[in-house]
């Protein structure tokens, strides 16, 4: 027993080494957040309302065949990057007057409608992902994450992250233009 | 010139490993002293170059020398001094340079101390200390030369990543890396004596010292890291469960576990092969550490720049010396002799009760680093485990831990009498007990894992206490007999309790700032006033400041408390022209109750006007972390000065006459 117990370090480690070597493959970058979903159609989904708010709930069908491109927006009560670029997120859509989906990741619709109540409610339709499996559809790894998607439903733009600070609003508006610029088809 | 000195430097450090690492090794197995003592020259031999490469590098930042690729990419010739010389170890090529150094550093340090060592450990080990030079300094030569030469010269260099230029993190690599590298000579003495195929407890004894000191600097430089996320990068955390966190925390756990386990080794003639193979172990995880911070496998925040063909060459040299090592002990491990027996309920009950949480807490971290890594070679599938998992894998783990360490000192080595230790802590019990139910009570909703760590810090402040004061007999002897006793303990004695004591005092830290936490983010405009934690805090609106290499918007912050004024918090934004980045330098109110902590970050064009994203945190006791790690570092120094072990020492004289038994430790 002793003599095979004494072998399994050097097991683990060559198991181990296994997965290093394929980890290393020049084409494989790790920072790539899978942006499988970019230029794909919006994921199949179709979300309640949050109890307790009149805002509509959110369903794949809102997004595709639209007549003008959308943003849709992840955020949570309990995410405090949420708190901060709500306002922000809220003038963006007041602005450009483009339709502000949100889907509330997580959250106790309690918890989610006295946050809304709080700091207004800047969304079109809100689903609520109480289980977080809508999130994993849209390959959200972290609230906020901010989606940008077109009149026929594909996401052309995501972001990960608060829209507190220039530079992100600014790509978010540059994705939201390219979104509406592109014909069907094109 | 001198970045060429350098450059021959190591070439020549690549000769003189190359002897280091194989003529000692022909003198052990056949008894030549000669070649033996190759292996002490060899060594100091190797440290001297290696300065002299580390210096010249140096030399060329001090000078801002832009002919030297290295200096243009992190060196800026308006950055101050400190930084100048800080950016030599800045880069991925320079914390190489560094790396090999250090592992000279340990090198010489066994060639120079290590008289009282037998002659053919010391030449093996220095051996095995050869070879791990070998491979890094074939590596830095091969693909990463510090000293690559940029003709023509540009007229100023891109600056130092300002999130590095602090005084935090100038002196963290250097401590870090003697804490990592520092394992090397441990890993050396380990399969030195699996090549030697005898471990005994005077070899626990020789490596005991060699661990103290690199751990003692690990704790250090994990300590400073972590101050340093916490006032740095603005997020107001002082650990985030990075990979790259991981790597260098793994090492600290199995190294803590070392340390223990080297004392039954050395005292009881028990875990041998165990102690072997977490020093094999150890330092693999130093050395993996190593590979995950440059190799980009993973994704972090502060990995170095990524390039797969180091990557790939940093995995060849892992897989031999740790394979190789780890095949070496398959080997040997078998033939070497169990030790001591011993009941359940003992000391060395205790310490193997440590060292098996330890090393399944450092498995688990490993397999929550990895687990990305597993899942996305499986299935593809890209994500990330963060602090959830391992707040509920790693710290329910190490609860037990503080159990046991309060409970362990008092145990004596073989067989220790369960219902007399019950005896001497059941007021602690009691106590304890009593406060559970109570907090219980008051806090039905709270954290329950938080509520249970505090108690558990709590018992082994007051277990740890309560044993050195039994061992002095304080207040149960007059005074002069407790000083007298407390004089005569061993050094070693003295650094337990310390150190012990330091993770109770880290573990209130830990709870504190983690459980009872308050966090505000608004936008704020002068005038703005943001309640938290008792305090009122007023925004005073923002400054422009000019700094050497940056310009700062510097926010003025008026604190009061029921209408008292506390202080004036000045949290800045600094931009850095050159590096084209900016960083967040937080205010902080220091207090042991807690550190009011403020930072600002420019505002989003969208709200407009003078509104500025302004962060405010409380975060409760988190001053008990760093005061915690620095009794960790003294009790570790304590024990380091203990005569039995201090490194190179000589026989203790005849005219200091030995200090009374000393109950069994």
């Amino acid at each position: 027993m002793r003599r095979v117990l004494v072998f399994l370090p050097l097991l683990i480690v060559a198991v181990l080494g296994g997965f290093f070597v394929w980890g290393l493959n020049g084409d494989r970058d790790p920072n790539a957040i899978p942006s499988a979903l970019v230029s794909r159609l919006a994921p199949a989904f179709d979300l309640a309302p949050i109890d307790g708010i009149d805002t509509p709930g959110l369903s794949q069908a809102d997004l595709i065949g639209q007549s003008d491109a959308s943003v849709v927006n992840v955020f949570a009560s309990w995410c405090v990057p949420c708190r901060a670029e709500h306002p922000v997120l809220t003038r963006f859509a007041r602005e450009e007057g483009v339709a502000l989906m949100g889907i509330n990741y997580k959250d106790r619709a309690e918890d989610a409608a006295g946050w809304l109540r709080e700091l207004g409610n800047p969304y079109d339709r809100i689903g609520h992902d109480f289980t977080g499996r809508t999130g994993i559809d849209w390959g959200v790894t972290g609230v906020p994450e901010t989606f940008v998607i077109d009149a026929q439903g594909r996401i052309t733009f995501r972001f990960a992250g608060p829209l507190v600070t220039e530079q992100a609003v600014g790509n978010l508006r540059d994705a939201l233009i390219t979104a509406r610029g592109v014909e069907p088809g094109s | 010139m001198i970045p060429e000195i350098g450059q021959i430097a190591l070439a020549l450090a690549l000769c003189v490993a190359v002897l280091q690492s194989t003529l000692p090794l022909v003198g052990a197995s056949r008894g030549n002293l000669l070649f033996m003592h190759v292996g002490q020259s060899t060594a100091i031999g190797q440290f001297v170059l290696c300065a002299i490469a580390f210096a010249s590098l140096m030399w060329a930042f001090v000078v801002s020398d832009f002919t030297v690729l290295n200096v243009v990419q992190n060196s800026n010739s308006l950055k101050p001094m400190i930084y100048k010389v800080s950016a030599t170890w800045g880069s991925h090529e320079g914390s190489l340079l560094l790396w090999t150094l250090i592992l000279a550093l340990f090198g010489a340090g066994v060639a120079v101390f290590g008289a009282n060592i037998p002659i053919t450990l010391r030449a093996r080990t220095l051996a095995v200390q050869g070879w791990i030079s070998l491979g890094f300094l074939s590596f830095m030569l091969l693909t990463s030369n510090p000293f690559e030469r940029m003709i023509p010269p540009p007229l100023d260099g891109n600056d130092l990543n300002p999130l590095l230029q602090d005084i935090g993190l100038a002196l963290h690599p250097p401590l870090l890396y003697v804490g990592y590298v520092g394992f090397s000579i441990v890993f050396s003495f380990a399969v030195a004596a699996l090549i030697e195929g005898r471990v005994d407890a005077a070899w626990a004894r020789w490596v005991r010292p060699w661990t103290l000191a690199a751990w003692i600097a690990l704790t250090g430089g994990i300590a400073l890291g972590s101050w340093w996320a916490y006032y740095e990068l603005g997020w107001g955390g002082w650990w985030f469960w990075d990979p790259v966190e991981n790597v260098s925390f793994m090492p600290w756990l199995l190294g803590t576990a070392l340390l223990h386990s080297a004392i039954v080794t050395e005292k009881r003639g028990a875990f041998k092969s165990w102690t072997i193979l977490l020093a094999i172990l150890t330092f693999s995880l130093s050395l993996f550490g190593t590979f995950i911070v440059r190799s980009g496998l993973l994704t972090s925040v502060h990995a170095f720049a990524v390039d797969p063909e180091r990557g790939i060459y940093i995995l060849i040299l892992l897989g031999l010396s740790i394979g190789g090592s780890l095949a070496l002990y398959a080997w040997r491990a078998p033939a070497m002799e169990g030790g001591g027996l011993f009941q359940p309920v003992s000391r060395e009950g205790g310490l193997l009760m440590n060292n098996l949480l330890l090393a399944v807490g450092t498995g688990t971290i490993l397999f929550g680093t990895l687990y990305p890594l597993f899942l996305e070679a499986m299935t593809g599938a890209k994500i990330s485990v963060g602090p959830p998992f391992f707040n509920l894998s790693f710290v329910p783990l190490m609860l037990p831990l503080l159990f046991v360490m309060g409970t362990g000192p008092f145990l004596s080595w073989k067989r220790a009498d369960l219902s007399a230790l019950v005896q001497k802590l059941r007021w602690l019990m009691v106590l304890t007990a009593v406060a559970a139910l109570g907090i219980w009570y008051l806090q039905t909703n709270g954290p329950v894992l938080a509520v249970l760590a505090f108690l558990l810090g709590g018992w082994l402040l007051i277990a740890t206490a309560m044993e050195w004061a039994q061992r002095v007999k304080l207040f149960s002897a007059p005074f002069a007999e407790s000083w007298r006793r407390a004089k005569g303990l061993p050094r070693a004695t003295h650094g337990m309790t310390l150190a012990h004591l330091g993770l109770a005092i880290c573990v209130f830290g830990f709870v504190g700032s983690s459980a009872w936490k308050e966090d505000v983010v608004t936008f704020a405009s002068t005038g703005t006033i943001v309640e938290i934690a008792g305090f009122d805090v007023r925004f005073d609106g923002v400054q422009r400041v000019q700094g050497p290499n940056y310009v700062a918007a510097r926010a003025s912050l008026h604190v009061t408390r029921n209408g008292a004024f506390v202080t004036v918090l000045y949290p800045e934004r600094r931009t850095y022209p050159v590096a084209r980045q900016a960083t967040t330098e937080s205010a902080i109110r220091h207090t042991l109750a807690g550190d009011l902590y403020a930072s600002v970050a420019e505002p989003a064009a969208e709200t407009g006007g003078d509104v500025w994203t302004l962060r405010i945190i409380y975060e409760p006791l988190v001053n008990f972390i760093w005061i915690g790690a620095a009794f960790l570092v003294l009790g570790g120094c304590m024990s380091l000065s203990d005569r039995r072990l201090r490194v190179g020492a000589p026989r203790r004289s005849r005219t200091n006459p030995a200090p009374q038994a000393t109950p069994a430790e």
